[in-house]
């Protein structure tokens, strides 16, 4: 099986950053994006972060939350989501879920790492769950044996960064700006600052997320960074397009020049 | 002593003794409360808790914060005895504290007065909040018009038209207001909006947050600012009645005037506590904000708390008549309250705040929020219950005025 560990030692081997992708489960249907998903790693994603639907995503922007409305909207339940992990997994890809805490503490921590192991999950990427709430999840996550990644922002003290970092295991994510969600012109210039800052406290990889869009910002970000997050402008992709087919094309279009640009 | 003399409040009222949710113990109400947000807001969180603590012991701030308190709010408010409503209570003696009768028309300006302050401390020159009923959005840009500070206010489209008058207010004042559209387009969207507001100009802005609830440190720091209510009635029923209240009786949505009132009273033990949600159109139907009678143990908005959700941890979207309390998740020290037993919860219908409501404007000629009615609904279930000899203090949290397009549909005035 493919873990977070053998993805960014591959990457590693091969001088590059690694490519993470994220897409919500459920959206434009749960068929939908496990097919979207599995065209983003056939194009070159090496992980990719399945969303879990919430109600009140208060660290997306509207790309997101579009998406999971609809997600919503389709009765995208948890057992989707695991399903969904279980058939992006089969790509060969490390698959994570990325998830706002309150879903995981309803069905209940242990019940949930071990589900999503079982479906061949990874890890999760809990974006609310702060170090001081996260023992219980740290536990659970450990004894199913799957990753727990955690965000440093660019406002983060040195002081926090260290209590994240030594609360991640798989990689940190640093947040390359101040904001929420969503593809921009440029990568914030606090990023690589950010992640110079985080390197003396993990021998984890660092990857960068937020803002990113384009091949050319993947490979500036590739240059400092050992994985580069990419999830609002996929999302943007499939929003745009006419029918799935197209959405497909332009999902795995999109994967490829970002992986051109994790290896300039 | 007469109230009016000295100040009105002493570094002891902010937070009294007993109180959960201070710094030691890092906004914990028992397993309550916390902190659940993205890490990006962790130091401005952190700042503010900071800088509210060197401030509730600086006689400075508190002088401050207590001269607006009495020459721009209007406290003391006084309390009112409502002989000829409480017949309807099985003549319970029944008092009211005035919230309705301070500058902007409920007890909000206490919050929003401090917090303003706080921002000026903070060194920072925007205020965002969000509102529900509008009553919040109206008290921030009033406080921020006073100050000198920009003010943004977030308002779920549902609220902004049935509440359209608070609308012009915001903006006569000064504030822009921005139509929240995505979600229930009610108040807890307009809360994740002003979350990500904060999060892109945390540098510049404070978030004046509106309730008890939310992440440590807002809970502290809201019923702080609120706890004057109480601190005030204690006195000023013990004045009037050489007695302690049986009862203390308010409304709960997010609960900040609940606390308010409250927290003075929680170490007499003999004062029951007793806060009433948002029945809607009755438990039976789903469509009520009965968050601490019929809600389940989770997280909203950075708190754990009780919360409408739904088996997956889903928020359901609540209702109520009154906006103000159309609210699924609750202040975690309210859920701390319940689960100790020291207050008690209860649902009000629609149909029996409306009946308070027009009771309390026959009887008393007082016109109060359709949010106190659901306080008054319950005072009056609560006399007959506890008979002719107990006396029952009631928040009545604002004044109806701003309710009058609902009520003259619900009515056919």
């Amino acid at each position: 099986m493919t873990t977070l560990a053998t993805v960014f030692e591959k990457a590693r081997a091969e001088n590059r950053a690694a490519l993470v992708g994220y897409l919500p489960a459920g959206f434009p249907t749960i068929d939908g994006a496990i097919a979207a998903a599995t065209a983003m790693v056939e194009a070159g994603c090496d992980v990719i972060e399945i969303g879990l639907p919430y109600s009140d995503p208060l660290m997306d922007g509207p790309t997101i939350q579009d998406a999971v409305h609809r997600a919503l909207e389709n009765g995208t339940r948890i057992a989707d989501v695991m399903r969904t992990v279980e058939g992006v997994a089969k790509s060969g890809a490390a698959t994570l879920v990325m998830t706002y805490w309150n879903p995981i503490d309803r069905y209940g921590a242990d019940r949930f790492a071990r589900d999503l192991a079982d479906a061949g999950g990874v890890g999760t990427i809990t974006p609310d769950l702060t170090p001081e709430e996260a023992g219980p999840w740290r536990e659970a996550s450990a004894s199913a044996g799957i990753d727990t990644v955690f965000l440093v922002a660019p406002s983060s003290t040195e002081e926090r960064i260290g209590i994240v970092a030594d609360c991640c295991t798989g990689f940190v994510y640093a947040a390359s700006l101040m904001g929420v969600t969503g593809a921009r012109e440029s990568v914030g210039s606090a990023a690589e600052g950010l992640v110079k800052r985080t390197r003396p406290h993990t021998a984890l990889p660092v990857c960068v997320g937020l803002g990113v869009g384009t091949g050319g910002q993947a490979a500036e970000v590739a240059a400092y960074a050992d994985g580069v997050i990419v999830g609002s402008a996929f999302i943007r992709r499939l929003l745009d397009a006419p029918n799935e087919q197209e959405g497909l094309r332009a999902v795995r279009e999109l994967a490829a020049e970002l992986a051109e640009g994790v290896r300039r | 002593m007469s109230i009016s003399e000295g100040t009105l409040i002493t570094p002891a009222d902010f937070t009294g003794a007993g109180s959960a949710g201070d710094v030691s113990e890092r906004g914990k109400f028992g397993v309550f409360g916390g902190r659940f947000v993205p890490e990006a807001l962790i130091p401005a969180l952190d700042e503010v808790a900071a800088e509210y603590e060197k401030a509730r012991t600086d006689m400075a701030f508190i002088r401050e914060f207590d001269h607006l308190l009495r020459t721009y709010a209007g406290r003391p408010t006084t309390i009112t005895e409502v002989p000829r409503f409480a017949e309807h209570a099985g003549g319970a003696r029944i008092l009211l504290k005035r919230e309705d009768l301070t500058h902007t028309g409920a007890h909000k300006i206490n919050n929003v007065l401090g917090q303003a302050l706080l921002t000026k401390r903070l060194g920072k020159s925007r205020v965002i909040a969000e509102t529900g009923a509008g009553q919040h959005g109206v008290a921030t840009a009033t406080a921020a018009a006073l100050m000198g500070l920009e003010c943004v206010i977030y308002m779920g489209a549902v609220d902004c038209e049935r509440q359209a008058l608070n609308v012009a207010r915001m903006k006569l004042l000064g504030a822009r207001v921005v139509p929240v559209t995505n979600g229930s387009q009610t108040l807890k969207d307009a809360i994740n909006e002003a979350f990500r507001d904060w999060v892109t100009n945390v540098d510049s802005t404070h978030y004046l947050f509106g309730t008890v609830a939310g992440p440590y440190p807002f809970p502290g720091i809201v019923r702080d600012f609120a706890r004057i209510i109480g601190v005030e009635a204690r006195r000023q029923v013990l004045e009037l009645t050489g007695k302690l209240p049986d009862a203390v009786c308010a409304a709960v949505g997010g609960g900040s005037n609940a606390i308010g009132i409250m927290h003075a009273f929680i170490e007499d033990e003999g004062v029951r506590l007793h806060g009433y949600e948002a029945g809607g159109r009755g438990l039976e139907t789903g469509e009520h904000a009965l968050t601490l009678t019929a809600g389940s143990i989770g997280v909203l908005h950075g708190s754990r708390t009780y919360v409408l959700q739904d088996d997956e941890g889903q928020t359901i979207e609540s209702h109520s008549i009154s906006a103000g309390l159309d609210y699924p998740g609750v202040g975690p020290e309210h859920a701390w309250l319940k689960d100790s037993g020291r207050a008690t919860y209860h649902g009000i219908t629609d149909a029996e705040a409306m009946d308070a409501f027009a009771l309390l404007a026959r009887t008393e000629g007082i016109i109060p929020a359709i949010e106190s009615s659901h306080a008054l609904a319950g005072a009056l279930k609560l006399g007959r219950d506890l008979g002719p000899d107990a006396t029952i203090l009631v928040n009545l949290s604002g004044r109806g005025d701003k309710d009058m397009g609902t009520a003259m549909k619900y009515f056919n005035l």
